[in-house]
């Protein structure tokens, strides 16, 4: 936590006599500097509030049913981005299916059984594999799924998705076993459960709702990827329900595609798109995150 | 008793014995996962660039100005170079910025204000780059050229590096969406690694009659610097790899910039906007080569802001 410390020697707290010409400009320079720090602030407020006032501006009015509801318009400009909207629902969905187990039984051994070093190792690995830019890893999956098969796969897309994810589950979730008291894990053992049901049924169930909170970030950040599916799910202007063997939409894709477009009605429908992923983004994360704010670790 | 039922336990024992091997097992292996798939990324990025490499040479590929489709020729500098321009761009712009704004949430800010504007920061960092590149295009960019852009050609266009013409579009426009973008990174890592400094820094120089920009300057800062560093390096790993925003903003012309307003290209997004394009071949194996390029720049750079961070938390940075 911050340092609650009461306001500081201010030359006004001293008796006037001590006051001294360059106690004056130490608290002029004081306050100055201050100053900047609040300005600092307002400056990266700014831009934030600016991209959601014009998302939910631009976005709200280009919202309507045949946005929702129809897939582009074979010929010509027009439709909707129901097919981004389902592919983006699916291979998050796949991703999501993949990713979680994964996250979760790899940081149940970050947590439970490797040792100190080794735990430090993987959690290192587990950042640094975060830190790869995202469009590395759709070439990553291109060259294993889709170059093989000569063919833009939405399953591919899926993959690669799950590898942006798994990192950020594993590392939520291994913070939350953290926090579970040693003592449900012996308390269970001496009950003379095996360890794996301890595991699972005492330590994971204990942390649901923490892990949960990391899933949930881990979706909403797979949700908003555009760079790894670019290569790999390549989009679509098709409704595809369950062809994983074919391209997909999502709605990242489909924000990059109508963004360069030159047709205004386009460009609306990019802004349309971006409201609905912004919503959701920001739902989520400020559903999750102002549950644990204040506390430390979530 | 008779044996059966003395049996009976001592093999339900191996099998739940074997069960929880098989567990551990199956955990490690899964977390083994995760360095396999760093190792992996590598492992495959070169082998598909190999064509490049040996064509060119790694100097020649690194070193080489020309990206030339149909002569078959392929140098990286360029994109080397965009990278490079828009991200220092971006860090000068964002880190003095950024560790004024860290400086406000860890030491001054009260209470009941530091906790929900850190939680805002954090809500920047969520939106997805395409949603701002999207912003950038249709609101920042226009914003720029006939304000920031405007001004600064016409009051400093005798310098070559102002020189316009300025569309809007271009290595400026990448660089102050890059800045935007890295400013959560670099603050709430920066944050942490103030709070983490030792209350009896701040309390000694107290004591000694000091203001609180003279605690933060010369007990506080100090102390925190590699870790503020750290920081920084993490923000300019963002700014290197990212993509989707940028590539909508940069203008997409693969040239090095002779201008502050030049439209230029960065690695990730001459791969995004050419990939796909791309025939099998030199082609695909040159953009490969690109993006092995950007692994070993943001891996290097992850890894020693990481290692900077932890002097000073001590433990565990927190997840980025």
């Amino acid at each position: 936590m911050a340092v609650t410390l009461d306001q500081p020697l201010a030359s006004s707290a001293l008796p006037r006599l001590l006051t001294l010409r360059t106690d004056r400009r130490r608290t002029l320079l004081d306050r100055f500097m201050r100053g900047l720090t609040v300005a600092a602030m307002v400056v990266c407020i700014i831009p934030l509030v600016a991209v959601i006032a014009y998302v939910t501006i631009n976005g709200l009015a280009a919202i309507n049913l045949d946005l929702l509801t129809k897939p582009p318009k074979a010929l010509g400009v027009g439709g909707g981005a129901a097919a981004a909207i389902l592919g983006s629902l699916q291979m998050v969905s796949l991703a999501t299916v993949m990713a979680v187990p994964a996250g979760i039984l790899s940081s149940v051994y970050v947590s439970e059984f490797a040792g100190t070093r080794k735990a430090a190792g993987i959690r290192f690995a587990a950042d640094v594999l975060a830190g790869v830019p995202s469009i590395l890893v759709g070439i990553f999956t291109f060259t294993i799924l889709v170059l093989p098969f000569q063919q833009y796969n939405a399953f591919a897309g899926s993959v690669a998705l799950a590898i942006i994810m798994w990192p950020i589950v594993l590392r939520t979730t291994e913070e939350i076993l953290a926090l579970v008291p040693g003592t449900l894990r012996e308390a269970s053992l001496a009950l003379g459960v095996q360890r794996w049901r301890t595991v699972l049924s005492i330590v994971v169930r204990t942390g649901f709702t923490g892990i949960l909170t990391g899933v949930m970030l881990a979706v909403a950040r797979a949700a908003g990827e555009t760079a790894p599916l670019l290569f790999t799910a390549l989009g679509s202007r098709l409704i595809n329900v369950g062809d994983w063997q074919r391209p997909m939409d999502a709605l990242p894709l489909f924000i990059y595609q109508n963004a360069r477009q030159p047709y205004p009605v386009l460009n609306a429908q990019a802004w349309g798109a971006a409201f609905l992923l912004m919503l959701f983004v920001l739902v989520v994360n400020i559903a999750v995150r102002g549950r644990s704010m204040g506390r430390r670790t979530y | 008793m008779t044996i059966g039922t003395r049996a009976r336990p001592s093999l339900t024992r191996r099998g739940s014995r074997l069960a929880d091997r098989g567990f551990v097992v199956l955990t490690a292996g899964l977390a083994a996962g995760i360095v396999g798939l760093l190792v992996a990324i590598a492992v495959m990025l070169t082998l598909t660039s190999r064509e490049t490499w040996q064509t060119f040479g790694v100097l020649g590929f690194l070193t080489g100005t020309t990206w030339d489709v149909v002569n078959g020729v392929y140098g990286a500098l360029p994109f080397i170079v965009g990278t490079i321009e828009t991200s220092l761009l971006a860090l000068v712009i964002a880190a003095p910025i950024a560790i004024l704004t860290a400086i406000y949430l860890a030491e001054l800010a009260p209470g009941r204000l530091a906790v929900p504007l850190t939680f805002t920061i954090e809500i920047l960092a969520a939106i997805p780059s395409v949603v701002i590149g999207l912003w950038g295009i249709f609101v920042l960019s226009p914003f720029l050229r006939s304000t920031v852009e405007a001004f600064l050609v016409q009051t400093f266009g005798f310098i070559p590096l102002f020189s316009g013409p300025a569309y809007g579009i271009g290595l400026f426009a990448a660089g102050v969406i890059l800045a935007i973008m890295i400013l959560p990174t670099i603050i709430t890592i920066s944050r942490e690694v103030i709070i983490a400094v030792p209350n009896a820094q701040r309390e000694g120089m107290l004591a000694l009659g000091a203001t609180r920009w003279e605690v933060i300057t010369r007990a506080v800062l100090p102390y925190a610097r590699s870790g503020i560093m750290g920081a920084i390096i993490l923000g300019l790993g963002r700014a290197l790899g990212e993509t989707m925003a940028v590539t909508m903003v940069i203008g997409n012309k693969d040239a090095i910039p002779d201008s502050l307003f030049s439209q230029t290209q960065t690695i990730a997004s001459k791969i995004a906007t050419t990939f796909n394009e791309a025939s099998v071949g030199i082609q695909t194996s040159s953009l490969i080569a690109l993006g092995l390029v950007l692994l070993g720049i943001t891996l290097t750079l992850n890894v020693i802001a990481r290692l900077l961070v932890r002097r000073v938390t001590g433990g565990v940075p927190r997840r980025v």
